[in-house]
């Protein structure tokens, strides 16, 4: 359940950004969650209300986004989206493959009232 | 309404407290392994053993992580070894902080090489960094031959994969090279070792790998 330890640092970040902006009320967190990161939406979205319920984050929209998974090969260069768990490049089969993208576990977004 | 661009890492306190450790790790000379299994894959066993081999020649200590109960680092300080152990008490992994709170006991520039073992889990501890230098996924042939398909973040932050309990494959259905080919496809740099911590067949390998990672200047 790395869920609740995930979304209490959320919360965490958001105090922080609501501090500095000096804002009070926030109406929509939004998170994006790479494909790869192992972390399950619905899970989360439970945490987060869980721990945000009569805080001053408790009327708070958690809005997750899911990054897919994209890829380069590094031997023909080419980018792909990995269907499998396998990355392997669909063009010329070579494992020498970079992530571009499926790895994220960020706060991108807060709404607030000004 | 005002929309603000955070674009902040969810676990940047992690990752920060980890970059610590690293550079303290450094500093001391000393290498760090992550150990990494579901429950009952054999990690606390192969500790047993590698200590057995290693504990007279090298300094060692180890960090024992577990949900709960202390029963493991008292296997461990059987070895006469420095253990720590961090209970946590539900929390399905270890954090960077847990780690550098348990390392606080440690004279750490007195010590060769550091085990931390992980608490029983293929998933979570795969996002957090402790600030070890290698992260060891240990799989056993008790389980399924698919376990890496099914846990590909855990094999994708792998440096190597020990396959463990070599003794049993006469009679269970895993497919040493089936396990090997799916965790290649998705690691292509992993390194394999394949092993019986119970009768020690394969450990020699493992062994003289672990001595190859302890800088020269301390052997």
């Amino acid at each position: 359940m790395h869920e609740m330890s995930v979304a209490q640092s959320i919360v965490q970040i958001v105090e922080e950004v609501l501090q500095e902006q000096k804002a009070h009320r926030v109406l929509k967190v939004v998170v994006r969650i790479g494909e790869l990161v192992a972390v399950v939406p619905e899970s989360l979205q439970f945490c987060y209300r869980a721990i945000t319920e009569g805080t001053e984050l408790g009327d708070s929209e958690l809005v997750i986004q899911t990054v897919p998974v994209r890829a380069v090969c590094q031997a023909c260069g080419r980018e792909f989206s990995p269907e499998t768990p396998f990355f392997i490049c669909p063009f010329c089969e070579s494992t020498r493959v970079h992530l571009l993208q499926g790895q994220e576990l960020q706060v991108s977004e807060l709404e607030v009232e000004e | 309404m005002k929309v603000l661009t955070v674009e902040r890492k969810i676990l940047k306190k992690n990752d920060d407290i980890a970059a610590e450790n690293r550079q303290r790790f450094k500093q001391a000379n000393l290498t760090v392994l992550n150990l990494l299994s579901s429950p009952g894959a054999g990690k606390t066993t192969l500790l047993e053993r590698t200590l057995e081999k290693l504990a007279n020649r090298y300094r060692v200590a180890v960090v024992e992580g577990d949900v709960q109960t202390d029963n493991d680092a008292r296997r461990i300080a059987k070895h006469h070894v420095p253990v720590v152990q961090v209970v946590t008490r539900g929390g399905c992994h270890l954090e960077a902080n847990l780690v550098q709170e348990a390392v606080a006991n440690f004279e750490l520039d007195a010590l060769d090489l550091l085990f931390i073992e992980n608490v029983g889990n293929l998933v979570c501890p795969a996002n957090y960094d402790l600030g070890e230098n290698l992260k060891v996924v240990i799989i056993s042939t008790t389980e399924g031959d698919d376990k890496p398909l099914k846990y590909p973040p855990m094999f994708r932050v792998a440096h190597v994969c020990v396959i463990n309990k070599i003794d049993l494959l006469p009679y269970v259905d895993f497919d040493i090279q089936k396990a090997r080919d799916y965790a290649r496809g998705i690691n292509p740099d992993l390194r394999f070792f394949e092993l019986s911590a119970r009768t020690g067949e394969g450990l020699e390998d493992w062994i003289r790998w672990l001595e190859s990672l302890i800088p020269k200047s301390t052997a």
